[in-house]
């Protein structure tokens, strides 16, 4: 990776414990996004993917942390992002990713939006533990 | 607390967008914009986002739900400025913006605003020379026994 400076490969983890801490991922993941090389169009689907899976960590999952972390595979680029919380997990993960269902008042598009944003997406929770987003885009 | 600033020019209240947005602050806009609707008569609100770089879909609501409130105040809502990038990251997060006004560029939409509001002064004229219509009802009353 000739463009990529060691810093930019380098992971970092972002505490999400207010709102101000959202705005905070959502900079740092397009800093990293644009570092990488990513077109436009792809630095805004995964910034705004990063705003509503900090979102949801922050609203549902009590807070947490976003890992944000550049991948290569099969001399491929791509940037990682893990978003954790020790919160009250999710009873119904297939309901969750369904678009429109909401617990939180919104749209109901956080996760099934991301979802389409992102090239990878998996998601783990278990009801009184917490909930792990882990998402990746591809250049 | 973060504000942000809103403008009046003529009858309509026109809003730029410049800063990072983040929950608190798309609230306060929208209490905002309602109040000054309702305090200057408004008949139109423009958005501007040409600096944003992300909607997503709380920001997304937010702005369906400024549409939506100034319609019931008797305002038109258009938002303009909308980058590319942001435009097809929206449709594919499932964002339709119901309701919303768009227009390319500031200009374009300030035009739209001005026809709308000129449009409503012909339908308003129009309207009265409907004026025989309620006259109907004494011709109903006498029909009453």
């Amino acid at each position: 990776m000739p463009t990529t400076s060691p810093d930019a490969a380098r992971a970092e983890t972002l505490s999400i414990a207010v709102e101000a801490d959202v705005v905070r991922v959502r900079q740092a993941v397009r800093t990293r996004a644009a570092a990488l090389g990513f077109s436009i169009v792809d630095q805004t689907k995964v910034v705004t993917a990063a705003s509503e899976l900090a979102r949801n960590t922050l609203k549902h999952g009590g807070g947490g942390h976003c890992r944000v972390e550049p991948v290569t595979a099969g001399g491929r680029v791509g940037l990682r992002l893990v978003f954790e919380d020790q919160g009250p997990g999710i009873p119904d993960v297939r309901l969750a990713l369904t678009d429109g269902y909401t617990t939180g008042g919104g749209m109901g598009l956080g996760l099934s939006g991301s979802r389409r944003l992102m090239t990878d997406f998996d998601l783990w929770s278990e009801v009184g533990k917490g909930t792990r987003v882990t998402v990746a885009k591809w250049k | 607390m973060d504000r942000i600033p809103i403008l009046r020019m003529g009858p309509f209240l026109l809003v730029t967008i410049q800063v990072d947005m983040y929950d608190q602050l798309a609230l306060t806009l929208q209490e905002d914009l309602t109040d000054l609707i309702a305090r200057s008569g408004a008949r139109g609100v423009l958005i501007d986002i040409s600096a944003l770089d992300l909607v997503d879909s709380f920001m997304g609501r937010m702005i369906a739900n400024i549409a939506q409130m100034s319609r019931i105040m008797d305002a038109r809502t258009v938002l303009t400025g909308m980058r590319p990038a942001v435009a097809i990251t929206l449709v594919e997060l499932g964002m339709q913006l119901p309701g919303v006004r768009t227009a390319l560029n500031v200009d374009r939409g300030m035009e739209l605003l001005r026809a709308e509001l000129a449009a409503e002064a012909v339908a308003t004229t129009g309207d009265d020379e409907w004026e025989p219509a309620p006259q109907a009802e004494p011709g109903h009353a006498d029909d009453q026994p």
